[in-house]
């Protein structure tokens, strides 16, 4: 079970427990509020608390010098206004639109050649699982601005047939695609939660039709495509949300400024610098919740559109 | 007690990292088609046709890390000219280098960047497991709404939180200290480990606990002497991801620690990078290499974790 089944289960379940339930377990309010003391300091003091206020300083002018000021709606009119904004919600848009279809698509179509009973499966795996542990890191975003330099590994290569390469990250039209492509990089992790979701696909569906003459194409469309559909949903929430967040490789790409001419000023670098480099901390506040709401809305329209393709066996 | 218990079968191995074990069928069933014919001749060409592609295409994913470790050992100005993996000498000078490029040599910010990891875990392992034991074992009043809340913190973005955290740590001067790195994980707050823990603990057999409880444990003996003892393979998981996670962290040590001293090693290469001038790509791809060498090292002795920890806790 996912989280996310989980959760769209749990109203289902939350019926009164029967007499039977109660009587062997009966309530340990003490010492399960004693167990959960650190999760509930947490959640109070790192997360819940947090929101709160940052729901107040979105509304306030906040520089954390002065006490903040209560301004109103003014932070998000500021937010309508500001075309730096916008751009940066179009980088992220396509970022995310862009680079979690096609990291699943890769991501997918590996696993499915992998299935299928390879030889040296463990090996390939690793190989392909790999990135999406370095992807993260800030050595790897360093690579990535070598490989993509105007004299970068990409270049030499495409020098040697004779072609004379842009200079990937330098150029605003190519820049965002490097990072795009740094996503795809890391398919890795979905590639495994696939690989673990075919193998619960039962074999006796590919045998009838087998025997029914169904081709392998055929099979795909009517077997493993609706019976992955809801590990393919669990990955899209996941990685939508995920990349949202992106930062540290925008951030380590274009040298901390979103550059060039903010083709890859991502909506959190935007934010960050917003925060803590202007130390403009209502502004940020208010951008925070904007990007709060924006991941909301996609992840429900995610829900809502499940209904219509994600197929449940049971 | 101890010893009955030790005679008692521990969990499926199918079990580890906390999924359902699948009941489908054996794993094994839906590879008898192969095999069992002599191979055909055209299976032969598809499985051969299925290995090129596979190499080429993990050759191409991995050609730039292994091409960043050959770069990482030679000479400079070949980084923008040499784009093989061809080594014809070998030089160790971008290590010792880069080693000693910033304002500490790099082992200061590997040891920062330790402490943060091993206070993570630390916390990570003891509130997230306590958590996951309430959870999973205990009914108490709010159990279903606080089980909601933390599966809903799971996907709730970093940035909503982070300003008024940051304003707090600073209030209490923890800015430049690893506290707001470790201490968030002491409460908790990487909720996919609970997750994670609970989804391990449920597969725990409940009369291992039943047949304690009869022998007169208490919770936390049942906690620590039952159920710890038996989620070791999702204690691993949760080491090895907090490890790599941590390690590879960058926006929190970016916005807490300002300090060269208390660098951790991203803030570290990002200083690097910034400060570096056009000639000093050898020490940079090298202490790269270096910040990723225990992340691959991980990689490689707790895979098996790695790998269930993803799979399982990603099947619905």
């Amino acid at each position: 079970m996912s989280a996310i089944s989980e959760l769209s289960t749990l109203k289902r379940r939350n019926g009164p427990m029967t007499a039977a339930e109660k009587k062997a377990n009966g309530r340990d309010n003490k010492a399960a509020y004693i167990f959960l003391l650190p999760w509930l300091a947490g959640l109070v003091a790192i997360t819940v608390g947090p929101m709160l206020m940052s729901l107040y300083l979105s509304f306030t002018d906040y520089n954390l010098l002065q006490p903040p000021e209560w301004v109103g709606l003014d932070n998000f009119i500021r937010m309508f206004a500001d075309a730096r904004l916008h751009n940066s919600l179009g980088v992220t848009f396509t970022y995310v639109f862009v680079g979690v279809p096609l990291q699943l698509g890769v991501a997918l179509l590996i696993a499915l050649v992998l299935d299928k009973g390879l030889r040296g499966l463990p090996f390939y795996r690793s190989v392909f699982y790999l990135p999406s542990l370095l992807g993260g890191s800030v050595a790897v975003a360093i690579l990535w601005k070598q490989i993509f330099g105007t004299t970068g590994l990409v270049n030499q290569a495409l020098a040697m047939f004779g072609i004379q390469g842009p200079g990937w990250i330098s150029d605003p039209s190519t820049a965002l695609g490097s990072i795009v492509l740094l996503h795809v990089w890391t398919f890795g992790a979905p590639m495994i939660i696939f690989l673990a979701g075919l193998r619960q696909i039962p074999v006796m569906y590919y045998e009838a039709a087998k025997v029914d003459g169904a081709s392998t194409l055929q099979q795909f469309w009517r077997i493993t495509l609706p019976m992955l559909s809801p590990i393919i949903f669990f990955n899209l929430v996941l990685q939508i949300i995920g990349s949202f967040q992106s930062f540290t490789q925008a951030f380590i790409v274009s040298g901390g400024n979103g550059g060039p001419s903010d083709s890859t000023m991502f909506f959190t670098l935007y934010l960050y610098q917003k925060g803590f480099g202007q130390f403009d901390m209502g502004y940020a506040s208010a951008m925070a919740w904007f990007l709060l709401v924006i991941i909301g809305v996609f992840t429900a329209i995610n829900f809502i559109a499940a209904k219509y393709w994600v197929f449940y066996d049971d | 007690m101890t010893t009955k218990l030790e005679t008692l079968p521990a969990p499926d191995k199918n079990t580890a990292g906390a999924g359902k074990p699948t009941n489908y069928r054996k794993p094994a069933k839906r590879r008898e088609s192969r095999g069992t014919l002599a191979f055909s001749r055209a299976a032969r060409t598809r499985a051969l046709i299925k290995h090129g592609i596979l190499i080429l295409a993990g050759g191409l994913m991995i050609y730039p890390l292994l091409w960043m470790v050959v770069s990482s050992l030679r000479a400079n100005e070949l980084i923008f000219r040499e784009p093989g993996l061809w080594l014809n000498s070998l030089e160790m000078g971008n290590y010792t280098d880069g080693w000693s490029a910033l304002t500490h040599p790099f082992g200061h910010y590997m040891l920062n960047s330790a402490i943060v990891v091993i206070g993570s875990i630390l916390g990570n392992l003891i509130s997230c497991s306590m958590a996951a034991y309430a959870f999973a074992r205990l009914q108490f009043t709010g159990k279903k709404l606080f089980f909601g809340i933390m599966l809903l913190t799971i996907m709730l973005p970093f940035h909503v939180v982070i300003v008024p955290q940051y304003i707090l740590f600073s209030q209490i001067g923890w800015v430049n200290t690893f506290w707001p790195l470790i201490v968030p994980k002491l409460l908790a707050t990487d909720a996919f480990f609970v997750f994670l823990m609970v989804q391990f603990i449920r597969g725990i057999p409940k009369d291992l606990d039943e047949a304690a409880r009869i022998d007169g444990a208490g919770h936390p003996r049942i906690f620590l002497r039952v159920i710890l003892p038996l989620m070791v393979p999702a204690l691993a998981t949760t080491t090895i991801f907090t490890f790599i996670w941590t390690w590879n962290d960058f926006f929190g040590a970016l916005i807490y620690l300002t300090d060269p001293d208390m660098f951790t090693v991203p803030v570290a290469l990002r200083a690097f990078v910034d400060s570096q001038s056009a000639t000093s790509w050898g020490s940079l791809f090298a202490m790269s290499i270096v910040s990723l060498l225990p992340v691959f090292l991980v990689f490689l002795f707790g895979q098996r974790f790695l790998i269930k920890g993803i799979a399982t806790t990603g099947i619905k």
